[in-house]
């Protein structure tokens, strides 16, 4: 295989003797505007994804938003399920099935997350949207750069610029609208009367969305995400990768079109240099698959457009596998993928199963401290609990506490509580039992709570219950 | 600190950042390898070669950025030795603020309450819930979670009141505080008296006894006991001294026990909580206790 020439793009090294930099200095992307393919399954994923960020937060359930997590009262709603921060648990079992899922997915198609799905490049793509509407395609804006201070380069910037803010600041009251009603946030924005809080994280996430997605872009991607890193030991020679065929397009360079490019030693490429204008993070994928690809497939899509208008046949830039490029065939069923979809199914149906059987309502039983038994003037021996009891669900419920494990034990205490939908409750109780019936210091005993209108909500929890050592 | 030790963390400390930065600047700029090509800096170990892979320069940005953080950080909050930085900030002032916002924040709520009797907050029951849940973090330790007392700490949830069980009494007995002293008899009484006086004692509530010991001892119990425990034993709750005869006993009802309490004496003491709670607080943990025992 014969040396691909490079275009180096990197700063110059310091041949000689002048002193160099060890900081690159960061050269700035501009993105050229494409169509094809590839571009409009993005849009179709990025306007399901911004679509579902903007508008869950204004679904009603039951009479409340349905996607709301209130952090004051430590209590996070989702459709018709409540959690509490006991539920942690659940959280992480769905953190570690949905990074199962990408695990899947990467070893199946690559970066397919960074591509068309991460938020960092939704909103990249929507801010170079917006930018394209102010100041026009790549070259404009070029020029614009280059040129000196005007009033029309005035307008164009301020006009991006404010939409810039306007998409983040509309980003970040969408986010806001997930911690305090978004029904009641509007209103508060718009008559400016937000509490402390809102108004601080509305400010931040709007700069931070500002910047993030205006300025920084894909250096998030390129020198912050972790996902980047690690994704390169998920491939394999079946990945789908995004890569140039250099078998077909070399010797790249000029012709004129309909020109017998064959016999002047030519391969496909003609050496225009879209690929490179249309990628988002600026890379050449003539170069080969390089860690800063995010698999978006612009270059396909552009590259595609030239073959067409040449007459070529498409896939010069393809999705294709390591395998399929060296001429041998693509493994698709292979035992990491199975290995990752055992698992997620496995972990998918536990965890469908904990949500299902999940009941609404926590005890946990504290002993008395400072005491492990009183004498009662009764003669009787008391011990006293504290039982926590927390209703996590959105209703109001009334709950029989009984007590068994020792012959005669009795409880003082209301043995019936009603706790309001979302409500901790401390209720104290002492039990007491007869001495004589008393044989061993200490007894295991079981404390039953059920909800007196609905027989599936019940908890048995274990405790003990101390008496005197016998003589 | 002393002076000394300020200084020297003063100094470490500003050394530690000033050298950082210095670093920063000194190795931004270097010779290049010779052996540099386009691709490697020139450095090989073990086959192992360095490409030239720089950092973007808004790195060093931030690099900067943290120092000058630090460093404004550093005038504006204590950490320079004994400098306490020009905001006087102190965490003792910054709780003494956040109390003060938490009582802005739930002086309302209390002072719903605070114009109510003892007896018309029994029909409160979310009065009656903060009271339970101060009564918990406050008194539950010694009076145990249901407030039915302990070895040497009142039950409180039966009718029998060492000091009265009126509202103003209980209020009184939590922002006051009481001491319960009973005095030590032993070197009065002598060995024989205080069993004497046992067998008379425990004979007030029926309790076994020794009748001949019990007929000794009433003599001495008239003599010494009368001015606090009453003539008929049933106690005086100006006093605090408990009637003794009932079985509601607050130090054990066996003879070993009671005898005990005759010959050393006892020092009950309830802590007063005027300067712990507030007015409002104690009013209702008093309707609270008020309603374990008048339900």
């Amino acid at each position: 295989m014969n040396q691909i020439p490079v275009k180096d793009v990197t700063p110059k090294s310091n041949k000689g003797d002048e002193r160099y930099d060890l900081y690159a200095k960061r050269e700035h992307i501009y993105v050229k505007f494409y169509k094809g393919f590839f571009k409009n399954l993005r849009t179709i994923s990025g306007f399901i994804m911004l679509a579902m960020f903007y508008g869950f937060s204004w679904i009603q359930w039951d009479g409340h938003q349905a996607i709301l997590f209130d952090l004051p009262s430590r209590q996070f709603n989702i459709f018709g399920l409540t959690f509490w921060p006991q539920d942690f648990m659940l959280l992480s079992w769905l953190l570690i099935i949905l990074a199962f899922v990408l695990f899947f997915v990467t070893v199946f198609a690559g970066r397919l997350w960074c591509g068309y799905a991460c938020p960092q490049f939704v909103w990249t793509w929507f801010f170079i949207w917006a930018e394209r509407v102010a100041e026009g395609d790549r070259n404009q804006r070029m020029r614009l750069d280059k040129a000196p201070w005007s009033g029309k380069k005035l307008v164009k910037k301020a006009t991006k610029h404010f939409l810039w803010i306007a998409i983040a600041a509309a980003s970040a009251i969408a986010f806001v609208g997930y911690f305090t009603p978004i029904r009641e946030l509007i209103p508060s924005v718009l008559s400016w009367d937000l509490g402390p809080w809102e108004t601080w994280w509305i400010g931040f996430l709007t700069v931070a969305t500002y910047a993030n997605a205006g300025w920084l872009r894909e250096q998030v991607c390129i020198y912050m995400c972790p996902y980047a890193r690690f994704q390169s030991v998920m491939f394999d020679q079946d990945t789908l990768v995004i890569s140039y065929d250099d078998t077909r397009g070399e010797n790249r360079g000029k012709r004129k079109k309909n020109s017998d490019y064959k016999a002047e030693g030519l391969g496909d490429c003609i050496d225009c240099d879209n690929c490179v204008h249309v990628c988002p993070v600026g890379i050449d994928i003539r170069d080969g698959l390089q860690y800063e690809c995010v698999a978006c497939g612009a270059c396909v899509d552009a590259c595609d457009d030239i073959m067409d208008r040449m007459g070529y046949e498409r896939g010069l830039v393809r999705y294709t596998t390591e395998h399929a490029l060296e001429g041998g065939k693509t493994h698709i069923l292979r035992p990491r993928l199975i290995g990752y979809f055992i698992a997620i199914c496995a972990m998918f149906i536990a965890f469908s199963y904990t949500l299902y059987s999940r009941i609404p309502l926590e005890v946990d039983i504290l002993r008395d401290r400072g005491q492990l038994y009183v004498e009662a003037s009764n003669g009787m021996i008391e011990n006293v609990y504290t039982l926590k009891l927390a209703n996590k669900s959105q209703d109001d419920h009334r709950f029989s506490i009984q007590v068994t494990g020792i012959d005669g034990l009795t409880m003082s205490g209301a043995s019936e509580v009603l706790i309001r939908a979302g409500e901790l409750l401390d209720h104290p109780i002492s039990l007491q039992a007869d001495p004589r019936y008393l044989e061993r210091p200490n007894y295991n005993i079981m404390f039953r709570v059920q909800a007196l209108d609905d027989e599936s909500i019940l908890i048995n929890e274990e405790n003990r219950f101390i008496g005197p050592v016998s003589h | 600190m002393s002076a000394f030790w300020g200084a020297w963390v003063t100094v470490i400390t500003l050394a530690v950042i000033l050298g950082c930065a210095w670093l920063l600047l000194v190795t931004r700029r270097s010779e290049p390898h010779k052996e540099a090509t386009e691709e490697t800096l020139g450095h090989a170990f073990d086959g192992i070669e360095e490409f030239d892979n720089p950092l973007p320069g808004w790195w060093l940005n931030m690099f900067i950025a943290t120092i000058i953080f630090g460093l404004v950080y550093l005038t504006l909050y204590p950490g320079l030795g004994n400098f306490k930085g020009v905001l006087g900030w102190t965490s003792t002032n910054q709780w003494e603020e956040e109390m003060a916002h938490a009582e802005e924040v739930y002086k309302p709520i209390f002072a719903k309450y605070a114009t109510m009797s003892i007896e018309d907050l029994q029909a409160q029951p979310e009065g009656l819930k903060m009271g339970q849940r101060m009564f918990a973090n406050n008194c539950s330790l010694c009076h145990g979670a249901t407030g039915a007392g302990a070895h040497g700490f009142p039950n409180l949830t039966d009718s029998d009141w060492l000091y009265g069980g009126a509202p103003a009494t209980i209020q009184q007995t939590i922002a006051n505080g009481r001491q319960g002293a009973m005095p030590p008899w032993g070197a009065v009484l002598g060995e024989e008296g205080v069993r004497d006086v046992t067998n008379y004692v425990l004979s007030l509530s029926a309790s076994n006894h020794d009748a001949d010991a019990a007929a000794r001892g009433e003599q001495q119990f008239q003599a010494l006991c009368t001015a606090c425990h009453g003539a008929d034993g049933k106690g005086v709750q100006a006093l605090g001294a408990p009637n003794l005869t009932d079985d509601i006993w607050l130090y054990g009802s066996t003879f070993e026990k009671v005898s005990h309490t005759i010959r050393t004496g006892r020092n009950g003491v309830m802590p007063a909580h005027k300067d712990l709670l507030s007015d409002d607080k104690i009013q209702l943990i008093t309707a609270y206790v008020y309603s374990l025992s008048n339900k």
